[in-house]
């Protein structure tokens, strides 16, 4: 198992390396990458003083080594439109979307995963059916739209919900919702079909052979089974989320890094959003990473070495 | 129980094949299809190809005077703009009938974009191997880890700025293509893996065709049925993207009519109660992507000779 | 003589399409009587029905099969009447089953030792020491070495065969009076099948357990079996004592079995097979369902579907040629 960590450990950080040679390269060849992050109405001396302090006048491996010490040391770059280190801008609006992919994340667990489950072991019934026709939708429905119906129905229809902001449990309902959605749908579709391999297996027919009650058969032999495949998808999932959070912060003006980055873009201000998508990338990857940490307890498999 | 080939036409008797009429035959191999997602499609196409004959008015000039008409069937509403004006005063149908237009050609550009670029690389990665695959595969990993809306931003924000100036609906489709061959690429240096151990590509080798050759004429129509119906499967997600994007401010701009535009547009107009600005270009997006996710998912079972004996 | 443990009496399973339209007579009137210390080997083609009669008899067919005529008698009592959970008492401790692939059989996530106990839980009710000397006396009883090292040991930490002898123990463990073995050694080394075989033999003669051994293979029947029943498109189309199966075999399927085994003496140029295709079980064709193939076929063969006869002392077949001998 200590091999099989410390290799995953070594795999995330070729992959940051990896994402961090994109962005630079990114910005690189966009022509003059000073112009990215220099005020709008600079002059030419702060321009070339800009140029000096990236090194642009050396080599490119030189570049993206004064780049990468500046990350390291915690220096992202000055929101050109805020004023402030963008890495504090950032760190400032970090909570509120995890708050927010949290409740998300929540409600798309509990709600997606139980269907799932329910739906393959009452396959091909009409619960089986109603289920399919929800997933299908939430994949096919753009986040923005589920946002925008909700808003339109919760908050100027019927008046239940305030439509913007944050502070109260009832700002929070309706975006967790909208960015749950798709996650909500992914959940069932992967739960019922990790459901139904296993529900087929030859260990569940033996347990059943055993003479088991079919609910032990089910929570204690499908279920655990069922799950390592859903806990792969949580890798995905987080990828899901920082999607539809930048979507979902945007239509209901909630505080987070996705309406940081929507207005980095909308302002020109590029330091927001290079911080915003290294910082993103690298959550990612850290994720992902404890995912398959996490694999290794569950899994004896991992957990014994083959 | 007839147990001729699946490829048999329609109307094999006792094991005869009749003559038909290629319609005929043509309908029973798309028998099964999704027929109102292909009406939708074609209605889709139809709008874009025909916009200028179709719309009653022009989608990007307004009268201010007229603007936050109504739909015609509400009161205050009017036959001469049937589906009501937004806040610049212009006709919605006239928008959402052009907007059908940029949704089409961005969707399938992109959708080309992205996969002759991750075939091509697919395809490099998986035949020749060694370096050139580690170093694309990791690559694919990195990029597929990356959310496609923020990779998107990020790419939009560095073209916003370079020093090429491309008309928006073009970035779009780059912006489109970049974030979206990963998948491709996946996909298809998996099929090439397979394929390679096949024995006719072995012969090959061994006869001394060149690499080049032996990937164009052997393993390239191999892996286009899978490249193709990948693709299928991606118009759906490429409209979504697309208009994703284009309601952030990020996609294409303004006076053009695309409809995640003026569901961006038409947000304010919800408290307001002009509900109409933002719900019917949503409800194209939603038709659009669910007829071609169901075509999609259609198409991969139809194409793949295994899954249809089901 | 003892009761019988297993009856069964024209036993009909059907598998019905969603919509009802389609139905698939996969056991069609199989007829047998098992007793105490016997065994009896099922064998035909793949498709014949011996898998489906044996989770008939377990009373565990999916959802699409419906047992619609016959009857099954178990130690001399009803299974068809029974309700689920009386059926689920007699699994796993009267009643048992060894699956054919090994590999896959055994839930990757649980110990060893927590496999095994499952059914001594639950049926016997045993519990800490008395549970754990249990699994480590069956572990040694098929012939597993150090059991207290394996019985916490997970299943992908074993080979095949030690893992088709573990799904041996599991059934075992509550001395079941029927052991049914679906093809136990068809996923393992020919090496091992051997040695598994005779550990199978040996328990059953020490246990008295009647056995059903399911197999498309000729040669385990002959080592194995005191009975043999052929099962061709979901009929029982002969069943005798082993020896007579092997020496005056009635009905031409069963002819034709033997016939395709290669000899080991004999020098051919061609391995023989039956000709055609087995039918379809959906649509079969009128009359006995081997007449297609048949080299005897004669014409009321190919109109109406053979009862059974008596060949011999408790030799039973069902074609025409033997009517009335």
């Amino acid at each position: 198992m200590q091999r099989y960590i410390l290799t995953r450990i070594f795999y995330s950080f070729i992959s940051l390396i990896l994402l961090s040679i994109t962005i630079f390269g990114l910005v690189r060849i966009s022509g003059d990458p000073v112009i990215l992050m220099a005020d709008p109405g600079a002059k030419e001396e702060d321009l070339q003083a800009l140029r000096v302090e990236f090194g642009l006048d050396k080599p490119i491996y030189v570049q993206y080594g004064v780049w990468i010490s500046k990350l390291v040391r915690g220096d992202f770059g000055k929101s050109l439109y805020y004023r402030v280190p963008a890495l504090e801008l950032y760190m400032s609006r970090l909570p509120a979307s995890i708050l927010l992919m949290a409740v998300a994340m929540t409600i798309a667990t509990l709600v997606g995963i139980p269907i799932g489950i329910f739906a393959a072991v009452r396959v091909n019934t009409w619960l089986d059916s109603f289920g399919n026709v929800f997933a299908n939708l939430g994949l096919a429905l753009p986040s923005f739209f589920i946002g925008l119906t909700l808003m339109l129905v919760l908050s100027v229809d019927l008046n239940l919900l305030p439509s913007s902001g944050s502070g109260t449990i009832k700002h929070i309902i309706m975006p967790a919702i909208a960015l749950g959605w798709v996650l909500m749908a992914s959940n069932m579709r992967l739960a019922r079909s990790a459901m139904l391999e296993v529900l087929g297996s030859e260990y569940v027919k033996l347990a059943r052979i055993k003479g088991l009650s079919e609910r032990l058969v089910i929570l204690k032999h499908a279920f655990k089974n069922a799950l390592i495949p859903v806990l792969t998808f949580a890798s995905i999932q987080v990828v899901l989320l920082m999607n539809g959070t930048v979507v979902v912060e945007s239509i209901f003006a909630w505080p987070g890094i996705g309406r940081l980055l929507v207005e980095g873009i909308n302002f020109r201000d590029f330091p927001i959003v290079q911080t915003t998508v290294l910082l993103t990338g690298l959550t990612i990857v850290g994720v992902n990473l404890l995912v398959d940490i996490l694999y290794a307890y569950i899994d004896p498999r991992i957990h014994y070495g083959q | 129980m007839d147990s001729s080939p699946v490829m048999a036409p329609a109307g094999t008797f006792a094991g005869q094949p009749t003559v038909l009429s290629l319609s005929r035959r043509v309908a029973a191999k798309l028998r099964g299809a999704p027929l109102i997602s292909l009406g939708i499609l074609a209605l889709l196409v139809f709008t874009a190809v025909f916009a200028d004959f179709l719309a009653p008015h022009n989608p990007e000039v307004g009268n201010l005077r007229l603007r936050y008409r109504p739909p015609a069937w509400e009161t205050r509403g009017s036959a001469e703009f049937i589906l009501g004006t937004d806040h610049m005063g212009r006709d919605v149908l006239s928008r959402i009938i052009y907007g059908s237009r940029i949704s089409l050609i961005v969707a399938v550009a992109a959708v080309l974009v992205a996969g002759i670029i991750g075939t091509t690389l697919g395809l490099l990665s998986g035949y020749i191997g060694r370096w050139v695959d580690q170093v694309i595969m990791r690559v694919t990993d990195t990029w597929l880890a990356l959310p496609p809306v923020l990779f998107a931003i990020l790419l939009a924000a560095v073209l916003q700025s370079s020093t090429w100036k491309i008309p928006s609906k073009w970035n779009i489709v780059i912006i489109l293509g970049v974030v979206f061959w990963t998948r491709y690429a996946r996909v298809i240096r998996g099929e090439v893996l397979s394929l390679k151990e096949r024995d006719y590509v072995r012969l090959a080798i061994v006869a001394g065709c060149s690499r080049l050759k032996i990937m164009w004429t052997h393993i390239l129509p191999n892996v286009a049925n899978s490249a193709v119906v990948l693709a299928t499967l991606q118009i759906g997600v490429v409209i979504v993207a697309e208009a994703t994007l284009s309601f952030l401010g990020v996609g294409v701009a303004p006076p053009e009519p695309a409809w995640g535009l003026m569901a961006s547009e038409g947000k304010a107009g919800l408290m307001t109660g002009y509900w109409w600005l933002s719900v019917l270009p949503c409800l194209c997006i939603m038709l659009v992507v669910l007829a071609a996710s169901s075509l999609g998912d259609w198409f991969r079972v139809w194409s793949d000779p295994q899954l249809r004996q089901l | 003589m003892a009761q019988p443990v297993l009856e069964l009496k024209q036993l009909q399973t059907y598998f019905f399409s969603a919509q009802g339209t389609r139905v698939v007579k996969a056991v069609d009137g199989v007829t047998f009587t098992l007793n105490e210390g016997e065994t009896l080997g099922i064998v035909g083609e793949s498709g014949s029905g011996k898998t489906v009669t044996s989770m008939s008899i377990l009373r565990l067919l999916p959802a699409a099969a419906r047992i619609v005529g016959g009857e099954m008698w178990f130690q001399g009592e009803n299974l068809l009447t029974k309700s689920e959970r009386e059926m689920r008492a007699l699994r796993g401790s009267q009643l048992t089953m060894i699956l054919q692939d090994p590999m896959m059989s055994l839930n990757p996530l649980f110990t060893i030792g927590e496999q095994i106990a499952e059914p001594l839980r639950i049926h016997r009710h045993m519990r800490g020491t008395r549970l754990v000397e249990r699994i480590k006396e069956l572990l040694r009883g098929v012939r597993i070495p150090s059991p207290e090292v394996r019985l916490r040991e997970y299943p992908h930490q074993m080979s095949g065969g030690m893992r088709q002898r573990i799904v041996g123990a599991i059934c075992i463990s509550c001395e079941p009076r029927l052991l049914i073995a679906d093809e136990p050694t068809t996923s393992l080394d020919v090496t091992i099948q051997a040695q598994y075989l005779s550990l199978l033999k040996d328990i059953q003669k020490e246990k008295r357990l009647a056995m059903i051994f399911i197999t498309h293979n000729i040669g385990i029947i002959a080592k194995m079996c005191d009975n043999v029943g052929v099962m061709y498109a979901g009929k029982l189309v002969e069943r005798a004592p082993v020896r007579t199966i092997f020496n005056n075999p009635a009905h031409p399927y069963t002819e034709a079995l033997l016939h395709a085994v290669p000899s080991l003496t004999e020098r051919t140029d061609r391995l023989w097979s039956i000709e055609g295709q087995p039918p379809d079980l959906a649509n079969p064709p009128a009359g006995c369902p081997f007449n297609p193939r048949c080299p005897k076929a004669e014409d009321r063969c190919r109109r109406e579907v053979p009862p059974e006869f008596q060949v011999g002392e408790n030799h039973y077949t069902r074609c025409w040629l033997w009517e009335g001998r």
